[in-house]
């Protein structure tokens, strides 16, 4: 196979700073987890780009070890149209809710290392 | 070239578990596996001699039907290792039907073990080889616990499914266990206990989880005609499907509609029924969430009303629609993967050998598995002699 590494080039991306995607050359689908093959089309140029880091809940769940603090894992949909596992920060566990909007940022410090996290999104308007 | 016509082409001719709960250190998945194999075929009037088609799948073990076969002394000249999860011996049955009805094998075996309940704490659990990167790791979900809240949470906020409803099918799975001698735990269980259970993985408690147990079990499979001259009264397979859509819970398109939705329709079809005709339901309920969901895809009643279906009793003894009679992997056993049981079950229904559980005069039998995390789906319909 020739081209990038997916999941390396995935890595390489996030570490840098951004959501990375693929979108297929093909249908024009949004493409996560990284892959060499639409799973939409079967097409094989997959692009890469960056995603604008806004999206909203689609579900969550906090989970509760007996030995720490609780923590959300959330499902996001992303604006650009595909889907992530993550969580959200700087909010209590049990605020995060279906429907919130959400915007990505990078957790330097996950424990596999960078990854993207959510903080909930303000209100765009003041009022 | 068309598929052969299954219906009614073959039947489940013997079914047995192993030791279940708690079988101790000393003890191997293999061994129950070939315990419930030996007590199947015996119930069927067969031994390991008869057998040529071997269908297994053990759960970190990648080569399971050589490791059985070996164990057992079966040389098979048709073997099938489809690993899809818990699902995967409905699929077997599937399969083993489409094999026997083709000519490629005469007396097929379905077999499984797990000591998942022994194996806690003694890092048993070998590592296998590299995997696809994870894109969910790094976010600490439980698996598989975290996949079924984040469905049961969507279900909620779609459809107003209630904890409430949720704990409706955990008492109803203990009441049907309370009436199984060889169910793991069958003291009484209420709504109010369940809703005061430690949260685990939100909205789902500790009684919202199956168990985790040590057990195996092992089905017996023949052509119609050879079943007929065997002791037990042959269960035949009317119809069968399956499905799977996605593995990984954030890939999967609508958390609220599994492929059981596909899998049901291509296993009534083949059968020539509907779920009106169904007189028992054993379903895979690794999560209290699965038998709402499962009851809606398998066409009990309309998507989003699960909930309320469940409630009242509705599908506890006594209730208009039995639904794990043996008191399903929320209160009979659960050794990491479930997928046997229900057909044991089924199978036991038909007979009319199912004691103080029985439905009187069932005819026709769902039995329904899942596997992954909502991911692979298989249904099969089952019948007794009258079902022809």
């Amino acid at each position: 196979m020739t081209g990038p590494a997916p999941h390396r080039e995935y890595t390489d991306r996030l570490t840098a700073g951004s959501l990375p995607y693929q979108s297929c050359d093909g249908c024009l689908s949004a493409v996560f987890p990284p892959r060499v093959i639409c799973p939409f089309c079967g097409a094989t140029d997959l692009g890469w780009r960056e995603s604008a880091g806004l999206g909203t809940v689609y579900s969550t769940s906090v989970i509760a070890p007996r030995d720490a603090d609780p923590y959300p894992v959330v499902l996001v949909d992303l604006d650009e149209r595909f889907r992530i596992m993550s969580t959200v920060v700087d909010v209590p566990a049990g605020d995060v809710r279906i429907g919130m909007r959400v915007r990505a940022g990078i957790d330097p410090g996950g424990p596999t290392g960078p990854r993207v996290v959510f903080t909930p999104e303000e209100r765009e308007t003041a009022s | 070239m068309t598929l052969p016509d299954l219906r009614g082409s073959t039947a489940i001719v013997g079914v047995a578990e192993s030791d279940l709960g708690e079988v101790g250190p000393d003890r191997y998945a293999i061994e129950l596996a070939a315990q419930a194999a030996g007590a199947a075929l015996a119930e069927a009037g067969l031994t390991t001699r008869d057998v040529d088609g071997l269908f297994c799948a053990i759960a970190g073990r990648g080569m399971a039907p050589l490791d059985v076969a070996e164990y057992l002394g079966i040389r098979p000249r048709y073997t099938d290792g489809t690993m899809v999860g818990g699902s995967s011996f409905i699929s077997h049955l599937h399969h083993a039907a489409l094999a026997i009805t083709t000519g490629a094998c005469d007396v097929a075996l379905i077999t499984y073990g797990s000591t998942a309940r022994s194996d806690s704490g003694r890092g048993r659990l070998a590592m296998g080889p590299p995997e696809l990167p994870s894109y969910e790791a790094a976010y600490r979900p439980r698996p598989p616990i975290t996949g079924y809240a984040l469905a049961t949470a969507r279900h909620m906020h779609q459809y107003g499914t209630t904890r409430t409803h949720l704990a409706e099918v955990a008492v109803a799975a203990r009441k049907w266990a309370a009436l199984n001698p060889k169910a793991f735990v069958r003291d009484p269980l209420t709504i109010e206990d369940v809703l005061a259970a430690r949260m685990v993985s939100s909205p789902l408690t500790t009684l919202d989880c199956c168990l985790v147990t040590d057990g195996g079990g092992a089905v017996v499979v023949t052509g119609a005609d050879r079943a007929r001259d065997l002791p037990k009264p042959p269960v035949y397979l009317l119809g069968a499907g399956e499905a799977h859509w996605h593995r990984a819970i954030s890939q999967m398109p609508d958390l609220t509609v599994t492929a059981a939705t596909e899998s049901s329709v291509r296993a009534y079809t083949m059968a020539g029924v509907g779920p009106q005709d169904v007189d028992v339901v054993q379903l895979y309920d690794a999560f209290t969430i699965n038998t709402i969901l499962f009851l809606e895809d398998l066409g009990f009643c309309a998507k989003g009303e699960g909930g309320d279906f469940v409630s009242g009793g509705r599908i506890a003894p006594g209730g208009d629609l039995p639904v794990n009679t043996n008191g399903g992997g929320l209160s009979y056993c659960h050794p990491g993967m479930y997928g046997i049981f229900p057909l044991i079950e089924a199978t036991r229904q038909i007979r009319g050998e199912a004691g103080d559980r029985q439905r009187p005069g069932v005819t026709i039998a769902l039995a329904h598995g899942n596997g992954g995390q909502l991911s692979s789906q298989v249904t099969a319909v089952l019948g007794g002699g009258d079902s022809l």
